[in-house]
């Protein structure tokens, strides 16, 4: 498995994709960082970037990754083999290969600007966690939906339907569903339909590391009534490795049972 | 020994095996031909285990190729249509199936005799029919195993070519290999096979030498003895 995942990642790490990506983050965070001249409010704003675009740039690339070496994959088919290390190697090797462009592109400057004598390099820190979760929890879904789907127009499809509707879409019904029901307690199904949106689950994480409760929102003021900030935090850092294992055991079981 | 038994395998609700009852002998080259989308090339990939048979069992040698891949070791594939990654060279794909495999190879030797040095720095996007299916050729029997699947071999090779292909082929079979080949050359399986399985509507329609099928059909020749076997069952 190492040696495919030494070679996805190689592959990617060469891609042009992977420069840009990275130098869109160094570029904004530098940015960010030396205009502004203030690491909190800089962390902030890159919140709301990274938690639309890592999904978005997680979904496609991983869709795009799986379709464009299908060719190799079916030459390591015929190999000896296990078909899980040669799916395992390739998710993993995007996975990581986007999570690394983010900690750089991010790190680097902040780096630079002095993160590592301030106080909010905890901040920073949940803002690289949340970013790396986000990657391989989309990827692994990127993986699932290529799988399942030959028809490479209807993966690129469902992979931006699966992007719109947790990025978008989730948040505007679940607003929609609470006026509706404003007569009723919704606390728990509030908490509860969270947790099916690692997108939420990740804001909510770094706000209640931030501590700020004006920018929480409904349900981030109900996890942290429920949970309280530490145990909230641990709930969130939880649910989300959930988020990556079950799509990831499904991409294996499916990969398993595929025909080539 | 391979032992296929009762392999049956559908797509949706197209029935494309419906029992496959067959032993390839060690030593011999066994040759499975049948009309076009007859299923020989799924075959070869449920013993591959690149597709999963719905019923049925395929032996090699005393292991079952179910949930196993180590049996994978022994074979060497060349797939029918050579689907490579466009964007990396010749010499990086070899290099890079070695270190996969890790087992002892004869690269050298196979690129010189397919005449593909002056293309080992040629992406492989930029390379003609024939010159993948050299390089097909080059990383699929590199590993000098001796159990070789080839399937559709001829296709892209020019004559000259093909020539080679033969010798080095006759020369795997005094080596003693076993050799399961699919063609539509039909020259070409005359030349080279001991044993003749032939596919039709997901079963094995006939199995024996080519002897044996020139008796049957009451042909002397072989091409028209193997149409006569597809004439005869539409008839």
């Amino acid at each position: 498995m190492l040696k495919i995942l030494k070679y996805s990642f190689f592959d990617l790490i060469r891609s042009r994709w992977s420069y840009v990506y990275f130098l869109f983050y160094l570029l904004l965070s530098s940015v960010l960082l030396f205009l502004n001249n203030d690491l909190s409010n800089a962390i902030i704003t890159l919140l709301n970037v990274v938690i639309v675009l890592v999904p978005l740039i997680g979904t496609i690339f991983g869709v795009m990754y799986y379709y464009d070496s299908q060719e190799f994959t079916e030459l390591l088919l015929a190999q000896p083999i296990k078909r899980k290390s040669i799916f395992l190697g390739q998710y993993l090797g995007v996975a990581t290969s986007l999570s690394l462009s983010v900690l750089l592109g991010l790190g680097i400057p902040f780096a630079l600007y002095g993160l590592f004598q301030s106080n909010v390099i905890f901040d920073f820190l949940i803002l690289i966690v949340v970013a790396v979760f986000l990657s391989f929890i989309f990827s692994a879904l990127a993986f699932n939906i290529a799988l399942t789907n030959t028809n490479k127009i209807k993966g690129f499809g469902y992979a931006i339907l699966v992007w719109l509707f947790l990025a978008v879409i989730y948040d505007g019904a679940f607003l929609i569903a609470l006026i509706y029901f404003q007569e009723y307690p919704l606390d728990q199904f509030t908490l509860v339909a969270t947790l099916f949106n690692p997108i939420d689950l990740s804001r909510i994480l770094i706000l209640l590391k931030l501590d700020i409760s004006a920018l929480l929102g409904y349900t981030g003021a109900i996890f942290k009534d429920f949970f309280g900030t530490i145990a909230g935090s641990l709930v969130s850092l939880g649910v989300l490795a959930v988020w990556v294992v079950l799509p990831l055991w499904r991409m294996l079981h499916v990969a398993k049972k595929k025909d080539f | 020994m391979v032992e296929f038994k009762d392999i049956q395998k559908k797509f949706g609700k197209n029935d494309v095996l419906t029992g496959i009852n067959l032993k390839i002998q060690d030593g011999k080259t066994t040759a499975i031909l049948g009309p076009n989308g007859s299923g020989k090339t799924t075959l070869i990939k449920i013993l591959l285990g690149m597709c999963h048979s719905n019923k049925g069992d395929i032996l090699v040698g005393n292991s079952t190729t179910k949930n196993n891949w180590s049996y994978r070791k022994n074979i060497d594939y060349l797939p029918q249509i050579a689907n490579f990654p466009g964007n990396i060279k010749v010499k990086e794909i070899i290099a890079m199936i070695k270190d996969l495999r890790h087992q002892k190879t004869r690269d050298e030797e196979l690129i010189t005799y397919f005449e593909l040095k002056p293309y080992l720095d040629t992406k492989l996007s930029h390379l003609s029919g024939g010159y993948k299916q050299k390089v097909n050729l080059v990383l699929s029997l590199m590993f000098d195993s001796p159990f070789v699947i080839l399937d559709e071999p001829t296709s892209g090779l020019d004559p000259l070519s093909l020539i080679k292909l033969k010798d080095l082929l006759k020369k795997e079979q005094d080596n003693g290999k076993t050799i399961l080949i699919t063609s539509h050359i039909m020259s070409f399986v005359e030349e080279i096979s001991d044993h003749i399985s032939f596919i039709l509507d997901g079963k094995v329609y006939f199995d024996g030498s080519i002897d044996e099928l020139k008796s049957t059909t009451q042909e002397t020749d072989f091409e028209y003895a193997i149409a006569n076997l597809l004439k005869n069952d539409h008839a």
